[in-house]
């Protein structure tokens, strides 16, 4: 046998079984197992139940959190929302594109699922709003008008909405140039050189109240749709799932990938995936996904050809738990 | 949402065992130590049918 | 009179039929007293032994509560008392196929079962297992409640890292519901089937020589030391 062979094989004592066969019922085993298994799941089930936390909406977001809603929004239409700048497969900015060494993987699969944030979350929604003269019109402005023209009316809408969640956030005065009415769920921005945008946005602000907006973004290409992407994008640029998110410690730096809503049990087994996130250089990295994705996957590997490597291949010999599993098969042979 | 009412009641924001940077929920950590605890048990308890065992190793078994 | 003829007498050729070949080729690797064995080798007593099969038991009962999930189509169970129960199975079985499938991992890892030729059943457990993570994260974004859009929108980062998101997209709920029903079941359960198989074709693992024994043994027979 090659030395290889036998570096690889690590097993050249195993031979077949020669030895006794003692009756063994592998059927009511399986049947046996199948019972207790159900049982247990019943009970279970009936102890502790499931979690079913409701899903959050658009409008609520825009009711809960109008200054939230309405800072979102606006920086969709600027197009310098977390989306808007995220680059494969939605667009092609660059603001969350990973990379490891020379493997670009995001950027080679390119713009799968392209989403434009300013015509998906803005314009088009407001289009099919009916029978509102003055929406119409700031909308054939803002439309009418030059992308220069277009980006400076939305970033100043945006940098004051921008302003005031930072305050807010830092617990330090807001500018004047908000004002929040949370119970009527409105938000006014009163600033110069924003064109037909505060329009839009008040109309877009009143279509998420009214629960216009999930099914628009929904079935926007056709009418049977399955597809929610654009509609989670648009939530996950706010704050809201953040901030149910962190109430249920399930945030990357609350291990919560790990985690159930609730008090209910998790992924357990999704431990050492979770632990690479909490280490440096993947902590702070901006590269942390793909960096831990490829430990996991050559620890994958690893797992798999476990039979294989040396030294690892021959520590149950050296520790020996076998001992205690076959403790009566060597007792019997003395 | 309809929730047929558990005995227990998981449906609160979970307690955590924190040890400097790991954060696991007390769920989580049951769960692991159970396994830990079966995993003993299924080494050191006694596997039924040692006579049938015996009475095949002394020549009865095929 | 059954009118039935009699199978044809076996020729010295060898058949070029696929079915006689197939056939043959699965009973000389599976005959059936191999293939459903009523006896086991007397060092198969400990309760260690159990895990597997309390594996494949969990996947019953994952499969069994989530067929009538799916029976009932993805909104039941957020509107019945039944649906929600049904959906507290399934979510205890996985919880239990995970527990199980570890324990055995243990065992079978501190028996060095893959020896006597038994790798690719050591292989096959291992990819089941990595196999059941992707099955599971498809199940968590299939719910339609607020884990599901936390998770899709979380996770999406970690495969659009990978250029995954191109093709595996989380947050795309019909394509995740097939993955999850349909697809990912298939490749663990033809996983499981494998395993088990060449588990029936090569025997349990027999327990290691005792250290005492080998060298008495090697010291008897003058060869030199296997270890």
């Amino acid at each position: 046998m090659s030395r290889l062979g036998d570096l690889l094989r690590a097993d050249g004592d195993t031979k077949p079984w020669k030895g006794r066969y003692a009756p063994y019922d592998l059927v009511k085993e399986l049947a046996i197992a199948v019972g207790v298994i159900a049982s247990l799941a019943v009970l279970l089930a009936v102890l502790f139940s499931s979690p079913d936390d409701k899903p959050s909406t658009i409008a609520q977001w825009s009711h809960e959190l109008p200054a939230d809603f309405a800072t979102t929004a606006a920086k969709e239409l600027a197009e310098t929302s977390p989306t808007a700048e995220y680059g494969p497969p939605y667009n092609h900015s660059s603001g969350s594109v990973q990379h490891l060494l020379l493997l670009h993987p995001q950027r080679w699969l390119g713009v799968s699922h392209p989403i434009h944030t300013a015509d998906d979350y803005v314009i088009k929604p407001l289009e099919t709003i009916p029978d509102d003269p003055a929406l119409q019109a700031a909308l054939a402005q803002y439309n009418g008008a030059p992308e220069k023209q277009k980006k400076a009316w939305s970033e100043a809408y945006a940098k004051p909405l921008e302003q005031y969640s930072e305050a807010i956030e830092e617990k330090k005065t807001p500018p004047a140039t908000v004002t929040v009415n949370q119970s009527a769920g409105t938000v006014t921005v009163k600033v110069s050189g924003v064109g037909p945008v505060p329009t839009m946005m008040t109309s877009l602000q009143g279509l998420a109240q009214s629960g216009g907006l999930e099914g628009g973004l929904v079935t926007s290409r056709q009418f049977f749709q399955t597809d929610y992407t654009k509609p989670l994008l648009f939530i996950a640029d706010g704050g809201l799932l953040s901030e149910r998110a962190e109430a249920q410690h399930l945030l990357g730096k609350q291990w919560g990938l790990m985690n159930e809503t609730g008090s209910f049990p998790g992924q357990p087994w999704l431990w050492l995936y979770a632990l690479w996130y909490q280490v440096e250089p993947m902590k702070s990295s901006p590269n942390a996904d793909i960096q831990v994705l490829l430990i996991m996957g050559l620890l994958s590997l690893a797992f798999i050809s476990i039979p294989f490597i040396p030294g690892i291949n021959r520590l149950p010999r050296r520790i020996p738990i076998y001992k205690l599993i076959w403790r009566e098969h060597y007792r019997s042979q003395i | 949402m309809y929730v047929l009412a558990a005995v227990f009641n998981l449906n609160h924001p979970a307690h955590t065992v924190d040890w400097s940077f790991v954060h696991l929920s007390v769920a989580n950590v049951i769960i692991i130590g159970l396994m830990v605890i079966v995993f003993v048990l299924a080494l050191l308890l006694p596997f039924p049918g040692a006579a049938a065992r015996r009475a095949a190793r002394d020549g009865g078994g095929s | 009179m059954s009118g039935i003829a009699p199978p044809p007498p076996a020729g010295p050729m060898p058949s070029k039929s696929w079915t006689v070949k197939v056939r043959e080729k699965g009973v000389e690797a599976l005959p059936p007293d191999r293939l459903l064995p009523d006896g086991q080798p007397t060092y198969v007593a400990s309760w260690i032994y159990v895990f597997g099969v309390a594996g494949i038991a969990s996947l019953i009962v994952i499969i069994a509560s989530g067929s009538i999930l799916a029976l009932k189509g993805p909104a039941w169970w957020h509107f019945t008392g039944v649906g929600h129960f049904l959906n507290s199975i399934h979510l205890w079985s996985v919880e239990l196929f995970f527990f199980v499938m570890v324990v055995h991992l243990w065992g079978k890892f501190w028996m060095a079962a893959w020896r006597g030729g038994r790798g690719r059943v050591w292989v096959t457990g291992a990819i089941t297992f990595l196999v059941a993570i992707p099955a599971a994260l498809t199940g968590y974004v299939s719910q339609q409640n607020f884990d599901a859009q936390w998770i899709s929108t979380q996770a999406k980062d970690a495969m659009n890292s990978v250029g995954v998101g191109s093709f595996f997209n989380l947050t795309n709920f019909g394509q995740m519901y097939s993955f999850h029903i349909l697809l990912l079941p298939i490749a663990v359960v033809a996983l499981v089937v494998a395993h088990v198989l060449l588990v029936r074709r090569h025997g349990v693992v027999p327990p290691f020589e005792l250290e005492r024994r080998a060298e008495f043994a090697a010291a008897g027979a003058g060869a030199k030391g296997q270890r």
